[in-house]
């Protein structure tokens, strides 16, 4: 789960990570009040978007004046934001943070992540702050140093020291240990909220020597949800029936094709949708009812395929191994049964109880075609 | 031969008493699997079908000599469950349970290292050497003994991959889930290793996906060391959109990196044959092996 600016800013501030002050804003007739409450002019007007690349998008503002803060609101709230990263659809900007500006002389990068083919945390600094790390680390790759953390062996000081000296320019020596100060708070932050990523980009130094992150970024790895309630459920922008899905225990993500997909297991039903890709039609969905779905999972699945109306055909594939092929045709019967269905369904059906599985559908009464193998499938959506 | 595990493997069930648990291990002594113990906490000294429950892995290894473990601990508790068995000495630890904390792993899998331990998974079918014992939930019945050895970060996509190998007439020396998890305790190229040693395993199949960076350095392996047999890939999540996460924690592609393309063109720079239309992967597997005198299991 990703969290939002301002979500992440509260949270360091809590911590003790020192971040501008500022107020979030859902309605340009909150601005008034906000201003009163903040030191400025100027103030930044930042949109609060679950995508990268917002500045170059015109998703962040310097108002230099209260007229320019409420024709900045006005311009950016509820508007759709288009930027490298979010298609060309864009996200609707639901709420903007609004905070004090900070006068400052330099910015770093500092960031943790998973390294997932060494199984531990890299910690990066960049005395190149403000850009993107990637962008950095091709151009100037002295500028970017990395080390990994054994999280058995924790942070000693030493790593501070590689990280510090090891990155060209360096910071001065007077910065090094309120610099080794934060990382080690991150650090512990990366932990205690289960983080994949935690980044603060850019990290402004003040003409005190003094650090404010500017920006912060924090993604928290869905498994370790259940531990966090801290966190609540993130809905925004997110599709109902995605939402829908969720709710039963569904992984299912829209797409822009009009084949409706039911698959169980989630390498499987990749497989399956570049396989539609190939038979020269789109997924409509990624669906995985996952491996040991029950019956009610897979009615529930057919339920939320169905209430798309793009869905022109629909193809099921189940490899059946926890869940059996009998299950999956009795929940198929049982979403199915009632319904007069307009689209031509595809069904393919291997493994285990396939036989049993087979023989219900065909008892059914329920109008589908029957694949014997992914070959087979494929002409059928064809068609 | 196979690898990993055989007929002799002496099997432990941590969490043998629970639904998935009891379920499979059913399944695994019906395929002849020799699971010899289990461990539920606070049920030691009652029996499964005949299998001796114990509290913990140290007393069911000392009474049963296990060296082979399967986990269906729920998510919160498979981490316990892991060091548990590392630390009484299990060789091979499968870990089936999906949802376990990424951090989580990260721990777990520092901590293991260099205890002995061959940790696959977590969130994965487990192995089979067919006709001689299955460790973990894959359906049986569509494996056959063979020469084609198989690693996939995949469940359900394995099966259907095996299916096909064995409808074309090849079954497989042995097949392991290595996980869909981010971290997980072993990669393609520990078991491209454990396959070049293997007499009975005459080619391999990777079945990788989006995310991460294993398809990279397994084809790195196979050029920097000339890898001796034939090696074939298939990757799935061409179609997939970055920044959403497809079902496994592991396949997503961040920050423009662990998409199919890339990997699919670092396999075949390695010279590996990448199928790109699962459909036809039996018959091509076939077709290329026998043009290489590689012959159908008979």
């Amino acid at each position: 789960m990703k969290l939002h600016e301002f979500e992440t800013k509260e949270l360091f501030k809590r911590e003790g990570i020192t971040v501008p002050e500022g107020k979030v804003l859902e309605s340009i007739d909150q601005l008034d009040r906000i201003l009163n409450s903040l030191k400025g002019p100027p103030w930044v007007l930042k949109a609060q978007v679950h995508a990268g690349g917002r500045g170059k998008a015109g998703g962040i503002r310097v108002a230099k004046d209260r007229e320019d803060a409420f024709k900045g609101v006005a311009e950016l709230l509820e508007k759709r934001l288009v930027t490298a990263q979010t298609g060309k659809d864009g996200v609707v900007i639901k709420k903007l943070l609004i905070e004090e500006f900070t006068p400052h002389m330099g910015e770093y990068y500092l960031g943790i992540t998973l390294d997932r083919s060494k199984a531990l945390p890299a910690l990066i600094l960049s005395t190149r702050g403000g850009m993107e790390i990637e962008e950095v680390a091709k151009e100037d790759p002295r500028a970017v140093s990395k080390i990994w953390v054994n999280p058995l062996w924790g942070f000693s000081p030493y790593k501070a020291r590689e990280i510090l000296f090891g990155v060209d320019p360096m910071p001065d020596l007077e910065l090094h240990p309120p610099l080794e100060g934060l990382f080690r708070k991150l650090y512990e932050v990366f932990w205690k909220y289960d983080c994949s990523l935690v980044e603060i980009n850019p990290l402004a130094i003040l003409e005190d020597k003094k650090f404010v992150a500017l920006d912060a970024k924090m993604s928290i790895d869905d498994n370790a949800l259940f531990r966090h309630k801290e966190f609540g459920e993130d809905h925004e922008g997110k599709d109902p029936l995605e939402l829908e899905a969720q709710s039963h225990g569904l992984s299912y993500i829209r797409m822009n094709g009009d084949v409706g997909v039911m698959v169980n297991g989630a390498g499987l039903a990749m497989a399956t949708m570049d396989i539609i890709k190939l038979a020269g039609r789109e997924p409509a969905n990624f669906l995985d009812v996952g491996g040991g779905a029950s019956q009610e999972m897979v009615r529930k699945g057919f339920e939320i395929i169905l209430k798309d109306p793009r869905v022109r055909t629909i193809f099921v594939n189940i490899f059946g191994g926890i869940l059996r092929c009998d299950v999956l045709a009795r929940g198929m019967v049982e979403a199915l049964s009632g319904i007069d269905l307009k689209v031509p369904m595809v069904v393919r059906l291997e493994g285990t109880n396939v036989e049993t599985g087979r023989e219900i559908l065909k008892n059914s009464g329920l109008k589908f075609s029957v694949a014997q193998d992914l070959k087979e499938a494929i002409g059928l959506i064809r068609g | 031969m196979s690898i990993l595990v055989d007929q002799n493997s002496k099997i432990c069930i941590q969490g043998i008493t629970g639904k998935e648990g009891s379920f499979h291990t059913e399944q695994m002594l019906l395929y002849g699997s020799r699971v010899v113990c289990g461990v539920t906490p606070k049920k030691g000294g009652s029996f499964f079908k005949e299998v001796p429950v114990f509290n913990t892995v140290k007393e069911a290894k000392r009474e049963t000599d296990c060296d082979v473990s399967c986990i269906f601990v729920p998510a919160p508790f498979a981490p316990d469950a892991i060091l548990e068995a590392s630390d009484a000495g299990i060789r091979v630890v499968v870990c089936i349970t999906e949802g376990i904390p990424v951090l989580d792993m990260v721990k777990v899998a520092n901590a293991i290292r260099g205890n002995g331990t061959v940790l696959i998974g977590p969130n994965c079918p487990g192995i089979i050497s067919p006709g001689k014992t299955k460790v973990g939930i894959m359906p049986g019945h569509i494996h056959r003994k063979g020469k084609v050895g198989v690693i996939s970060r995949s469940g359900t996509l394995t099966y259907e991959v095996v299916y096909q190998l064995t409808q074309a007439g090849y079954g497989q020396s042995t097949c392991i889930g290595i996980g869909g998890d981010p971290v997980i305790g072993t990669d393609f190229v520990f078991h491209l290793k454990e396959f070049e040693r293997d007499p009975q395993t005459q080619a391999v199949v990777l079945i990788g996906e989006i995310g991460g960076s294993m398809e990279e350095e397994a084809a790195h392996y196979v050029i920097q060391n000339r890898y001796p047999k034939p090696v074939f890939a298939f990757i799935a999540g061409l179609t997939a959109p970055p920044d959403k996460r497809m079902g496994h924690a592991g396949a997503i592609i961040s920050g423009g990196k662990g998409g199919a393309q890339e990997k699919i063109q670092a396999l075949e720079e390695a010279g590996i044959t990448v199928i790109r239309d699962l459909s036809t992967l039996g018959e091509t597997i076939r077709f290329r092996l026998n043009s290489q005198g590689i012959s159908p299991d008979l």
